[in-house]
């Protein structure tokens, strides 16, 4: 059966069109540098915000086999998706102060110092009904997984009409079931 | 290439170029008649198709606004996307999958059949088995479906082998790939199908069967067939004498233009349809053109549908392939003591990480729903196409507080589960799981009803008028040069995927219309 290598293929065309240049570069070069340090990708919120906002879309839709950069894309989508309309320009600024208002509620400190995914998750639950979290997870859902560099650490193939579909390239090669 | 004037008052105007409309229009040019078939989506070509699931939803999918209420979870989930279907030249069928089943036999007289069922407004067609049977023989050799007119069945990729396998370890008897409008071989000078997998996504290889690249074209070539893109008819006009005279339609540019015509067939699947006739309300006709009977709009049917996705110890890669690659047919029939009326078909199906991501569970998070799209790959899953009670109250109405670019009271679809659709979808649950069970299946979810791509019963045929919107020609009881020709006609839904019936429908009203007109009867 014709499975699909899982392991990321460094695509420089795609890197850099997924992360900010600094970022980027940054990342490549010295990957032990601290993600505090490494220059801001978002443009309505701080770097210390940002760092919040990536947090939070990990443990929105966690795969632990996704680099970071794949949740930073998704978060600069999803402000980019907002950035047009005037009512919510600061939406994600606004929605990380509450979100850390809801962490010191309930677990004293602020959500990306909260050590324990599960007791993260507990916080995201309190503001699930806001249009802050409405926009981070709703946006999450094409933002994350319509990255199609991230489509084989899925084992999707993605486009196959050019490639002349599956026919000769496995669409009934299962070879486990039972005779 | 045929051109009409817009004052040209012998034209029969077709609204919508889909299964119905497109299979319509080119049946009347074929027979003589002109014809001038105007759609409210552009014209794209195989060649045009993206196999990419989101970029070709914003290319093909009706995306004018709609609202939605009732308790159906497609309202909380996808308040303003009640159906998938398309705005594009060939209508929905370039979107849909193939599958090209006739109703069966008892399903034509639903209403003797199951008795009456509290809270359904079930009824008899006023049709039956007997007479389209040569329809849908006409319409299979037209679409060139197979299991039938010696045309070989697609062969299975891995998602069926699972389903096939399992099914077949459970006792099911009726298991096979399918009666696919899809070319197994080449014929009809469009190839054979090369499995492409994105075939929702409109089928680049033109195997399966389009109205885009089959009906429209082969009637654009007789000269009397003008298909006008980009032409979304706005009202429908009619004289004092309850005639209609033509419609008014806007173009690319919203100008809007009037069309004379002799008949207008609509054909705007059965959201717009219905929304067509009521915006065309007069003091004729104050509840919508040939909305006597106050049915139009009402018993909008959408299948039981919902999906049973399984995750496996070994890779499936499911998305390789025919997205509706088999069926399993035993559940179709009629058999009460399951504890519902009606059936249900079990079909594969697959959709990409995206689709899968947005659609598996909607606004589902964190590990639970990670954990399920982290074994993608080593995924099966089939669709439950059941057949759904018609409601008087599910149901198509203006809504008169959201407007279009027009300035038109937008569709608002209203839709309630009865309790025959909740008992037969639970059954099909645990069944579906139960066959990917019987094969080793780790995990088993539950996906609920998709925005219906099958859209049905809201220009019903009758045998009354009192009781429907047409008769059984799909001519309206009220007005006779007006037709409905997509499947608002239906009576109720049945257990099949619809496009077959339409079809047959579809060539069957053109014989008899094409009759009336040779007769001056109409």
């Amino acid at each position: 059966m014709r499975v699909i290598d899982k392991r990321e293929k460094f695509n420089r065309r795609d890197f850099f069109r997924r992360t900010s240049g600094v970022a980027a570069l940054a990342a490549v070069a010295t990957p032990l540098l601290s993600r505090e340090a490494l220059a801001q990708p978002l443009k309505t919120a701080s770097p210390a915000a940002a760092q919040t906002l990536f947090k939070m879309a990990r443990d929105l839709y966690p795969h632990d086999r996704l680099p970071d950069s794949f949740y930073e894309a998704a978060v600069a989508t999803i402000e980019g998706g907002l950035a047009d309309d005037p009512n919510n320009k600061s939406l994600l600024a606004d929605g990380v102060r509450s979100l850390d208002a809801a962490a010191t509620k309930l677990k004293g400190r602020p959500y990306s110092s909260i050590a324990q995914e599960s007791d993260r998750v507990a916080v995201l639950r309190t503001i699930e009904a806001t249009p802050f979290f409405a926009a981070m997870r709703g946006g999450m859902v094409t933002a994350l997984y319509n990255q199609k560099s991230a489509w084989p650490k899925f084992g999707y193939e993605g486009s196959s009409a050019e490639k002349g579909g599956y026919l000769h390239r496995g669409f009934n090669d299962i070879d486990w079931l039972p005779a | 290439m045929a051109t009409f004037d817009l004052n040209d008052a012998n034209v029969v105007v077709v609204v919508g170029s889909g299964a119905g409309g497109g299979t319509l229009a080119n049946e009347l040019a074929q027979k003589g008649v002109n014809v001038v078939c105007l759609e409210a989506g552009a014209r794209y070509e195989n060649q045009d198709f993206i196999n990419d699931e989101w970029e070709s939803f914003h290319q093909l999918a009706w995306l004018d606004p709609r609202t939605t209420s009732g308790s159906w979870r497609v309202a909380k989930d996808f308040p303003t996307l009640p159906a998938w279907i398309v705005k594009a030249v060939g209508g929905t069928s370039t979107h849909w999958a193939g599958a090209s089943l006739r109703f069966q036999d008892h399903e034509w007289k639903a209403r003797t059949t199951y008795g009456d069922v509290p809270g359904a407004a079930l009824m008899d067609w006023p049709i039956d088995a007997a007479e389209m049977a040569p329809w849908y023989a006409k319409a299979e050799f037209r679409m060139g479906t197979t299991g039938t007119n010696g045309i070989p069945r697609l062969p299975g990729n891995n998602n069926f082998r699972i389903l096939q396998a399992g099914a077949t370890k459970l006792g099911y008897k009726e298991v096979h790939t399918g009666n696919m409008s899809i070319n197994s071989q080449p014929r009809d000078g469009r190839g054979s199908c090369l499995q492409i997998g994105f075939c929702f996504q409109g089928c680049k290889s033109g195997a399966k069967w389009s109205t885009l690249y089959t009906e429209i074209p082969k009637g654009e070539a007789t000269g009397r067939l003008e298909v006008r893109p980009d032409s979304q008819v706005l009202h429908i006009e009619h004289d004092a004498g309850g005639r209609v005279t033509g419609v008014v339609y806007a173009d690319k540019d919203g100008v809007q233009h009037r069309q004379k015509a002799r008949v207008v067939a609509v054909a705007g699947n059965s959201i717009e349809s219905p929304r067509l006739l009521l915006n065309s309300a007069s003091n004729q006709f104050p509840h919508g053109l040939a909305n006597g009977s106050g049915q139009v709009g009402r018993n909008y049917m959408r299948h039981t549908t919902g999906s049973v996705y399984a995750v496996f110890e070994k890779p499936v890669h499911m998305y390789r392939g025919t997205v509706m690659a088999g069926i399993v047919r035993d559940e179709s029939r009629h058999d009460p003591s399951r504890g519902f009326v009606g059936g249900f078909e079990m079909e594969t199906i697959s959709l990409g990480v995206p689709f899968a991501a947005a659609f598996f569970n909607p606004g589902a998070w964190g590990r639970d729903f990670t954990s399920l799209i982290d074994s993608y790959d080593h995924m099966a899953g089939m669709w439950l196409v059941g057949e759904d009670m018609p409601q008087a109250s599910n149901r198509v109405t203006l809504n008169p507080e959201v407007k279009d670019r027009f300035g038109l009271p937008v569709a608002n679809v209203h839709y309630d589960d009865h309790p025959n659709d909740l008992a037969m979808r639970e059954h099909a649950y645990k069944q579906g799981a139960a066959i990917y069970e019987a094969v080793g299946a780790k995990r088993t979810t539950r996906t609920p009803p998709y925005p219906s791509t099958h859209n049905l019963g809201t220009n019903r045929m009758s045998a009354k008028a009192e009781d429907g919107v047409v008769n059984r020609w799909g001519q309206t009881h009220e007005v006779k040069n007006l037709f409905i020709s997509d499947g608002s006609q239906f009576t109720t839904s049945a257990a099949e995927n619809p496009t077959l019936t339409i079809v047959a429908l579809a060539l069957r009203q053109a014989d008899h219309l094409a009759g009336l007109l040779a007769r001056n009867e109409v």
